[in-house]
């Protein structure tokens, strides 16, 4: 069986936003570029799919500048067979844009199982991978937190308010995972080595008229100064004044 | 025109992130236009009339025998029929589990562009712009919406309801639709793991979290005692959640969940940036931690610098005095 896992590069969690001269993007200065964390169960998953059938092709694709194909190299170098990057300069794309792209990629390629990561923690859109889906005409499950193959049928569970739906699913889907689905693989030096010599495939891509236009990009208004209120058990009462009084949350 | 808004519902119960965006379109409905007109998705369609008194003027209800539970590909269909009918320049959800799954497939089928998780909307001179958290808080950005509708899922505990117009209600018209339940699709059986009724983090009121100054999984009692005397739901940082003494699911933080309680009680956590930009729109902030220099003092109103294992037990007795 192929399976498809679509890997978005992202802003490492630990940068400090700063705002572009343009007013409406992120400063790329001195940002370090990592493989969206949520995708990095979606890789994995895929992998142990892979090695459950013990047979099977499991394709990267990933969209961007030049830059995600250092994502990509990781993939392969985790286990991927083979990569696909889906060129365009276009800066911070929207979902759907990015989806329909995807969804031509895809459709040829007769997968069983198409991964994401169930959001990309810089737009945190959590979008893709359903809009996706119904390109396809795909059953979709997003934020499969629990994953069981059972021949053509999948049964999994995802993140609900307050506990997990249980859905079975029958293949082939669109499937987006979240963390705690299984503990994602390190890439071995074996595989960085054999990760330069499989085949990675350019493709231009053409993402038309944008779906959404993005008019600014801003820092969240600063918090007023706090204040300490106290040290150890005896700040207690001032604490409690403050909630019922000051903040009135109590 | 209209403004169209999905009335979630979880076992034939309208959930509140239906009735907070049914508030914002009552108010939008004054610079857009309306009417507001919900559409439901369930098994039956009883007892819709009161959305009346939450702000709907209407309502276009979906019933099949499988919307008992949330079906994505049966709901989408529905929704894109009730997109026809109303042709509504705005389609509001909620950004729930079902909000988030639900909407980019709507979105897709329409081919229109979707803002997510939206904290505020702007309908300024008619033309809509949507604020949204990106990078779990760190940065907000505004979006227009070249193409309409306009679709927009809206982060709960943020948006009001309507102040309730008791006795009013809504029309309840039987919504006609097409989708073929013999397709391939995915089929929710059943849940597991309920938190005993206790909200979930994205749509508490209050949170207590802890942090790696609780030392280890064995003192979480101390959190979860403050977290039930304060009615409260308990949260963790990502150190102590990739540790494993907490599930994923109470990560609060960037590759957690971002949250914005009335109070958030930070115990024993230092702060670092993913988790600040998880809490950081909360509106008030509470930090008990030994560590004056600790970042989170730097977000927090409230701080109490000393020993959380002295300061919170003696916290949870004098809450429980209050009540």
């Amino acid at each position: 069986m192929l399976q498809v896992v679509c890997i978005k590069q992202v802003p490492d969690t630990e940068t400090r936003v700063k705002v572009a001269a343009d007013g409406r993007s992120l400063d790329p200065t001195g940002v370090t570029l990592i493989v969206n964390p949520y995708d990095e169960f979606a890789v994995e998953q895929a992998l142990r799919v892979k090695e459950q059938l013990g047979a099977g092709e499991v394709v990267a694709i990933s969209l961007g500048g030049a830059g995600v194909q250092t994502t990509l190299r990781t993939a392969l170098a985790t286990g991927a067979d083979r990569a696909m990057h889906l060129k365009t300069d276009v800066n911070a794309p929207d979902a759907l844009a990015v989806a329909k792209a995807l969804a031509d990629a895809i459709r040829p390629l007769d997968a069983g199982l198409v991964w994401l990561g169930k959001q990309a923690v810089d737009d945190d859109g959590a979008q893709v991978g359903p809009m996706l889906a119904t390109l396809l005409d795909r059953p979709c499950v997003s934020v499969v937190a629990k994953f069981e193959l059972n021949g053509t049928q999948a049964r999994v569970e995802r993140e609900i308010e307050g506990g997990r739906e249980v859905v079975d699913v029958p293949l082939p889907c669109v499937l987006t995972t979240d963390k705690g689905l299984n503990e994602p693989r390190y890439a071995s030096l074996k595989g960085i080595m054999a990760a330069k010599k499989k085949p990675l495939e350019e493709r231009a891509v053409d993402l038309g008229a944008a779906h959404l236009e993005r008019v600014a990009f801003e820092l969240p208004p600063p918090r007023a100064a706090g204040r300490i209120v106290g040290e150890g058990v005896d700040a207690i009462p001032a604490l409690l004044r403050a909630l019922r009084e000051e903040a009135k949350v109590l | 025109m209209s403004i169209l808004v999905f009335i979630e519902q979880r076992d034939g119960k309208v959930r509140s992130v239906a009735r907070e965006a049914l508030g914002e379109a009552k108010r939008l409905a004054a610079t857009l236009g309306g009417p507001v007109v919900g559409v439901y998705c369930g098994a039956n369609a009883d007892g819709l009339a009161t959305l009346g008194e939450a702000g709907a003027e209407k309502v276009l209800a979906a019933t099949h025998e499988a919307f008992g539970r949330y079906d994505g590909a049966g709901y989408a269909a529905a929704i894109a029929a009730a997109v026809k009918a109303a042709s509504p320049n705005l389609v509001l959800l909620g950004a729930s589990s079902i909000g988030k799954d639900l909407a980019p497939r709507i979105a897709a089928k329409l081919g229109v562009g979707l803002a997510a998780d939206c904290t505020a909307l702007d309908a300024t001179g008619g033309k809509l712009v949507a604020r949204r958290p990106v990078m779990a808080g760190k940065a907000f950005e505004r979006v227009a919406f070249p193409l309409a509708p306009a679709m927009v899922t809206l982060r709960p505990k943020v948006f009001a309801p309507a102040a309730p117009e008791a006795g009013k209600a809504a029309a309840v018209e039987s919504l006609t639709f097409e989708w073929d339940a013999s397709k391939p699709r995915a089929v929710v059986t059943g849940t597991t793991g309920a938190t005993g009724g206790k909200p979930d983090l994205t749509e508490s009121e209050i949170i207590v979290s802890g942090g790696r100054g609780l030392k280890g999984p064995e003192n979480f009692p101390l959190v979860e005692q403050l977290a039930d005397a304060l009615g409260a739901t308990v949260g963790a940082s990502r150190a102590v959640v990739d540790a494993g003494w907490r599930p994923h699911g109470d990560q609060v933080g960037q590759t957690g969940k971002t949250v914005s309680p009335k109070l958030y009680v930070a115990i024993g956590i230092s702060g670092a940036v993913q988790h600040l930009a998880g809490m950081s729109s909360s509106r008030c902030i509470v930090a008990i931690n030994k560590d004056r220099d600790a970042p989170i003092f730097k977000v927090a109103d409230y701080g109490v610098v000393g020993d959380l294992f002295e300061v919170v037990p003696a916290l949870t007795e004098a809450i429980k005095k209050m009540h």
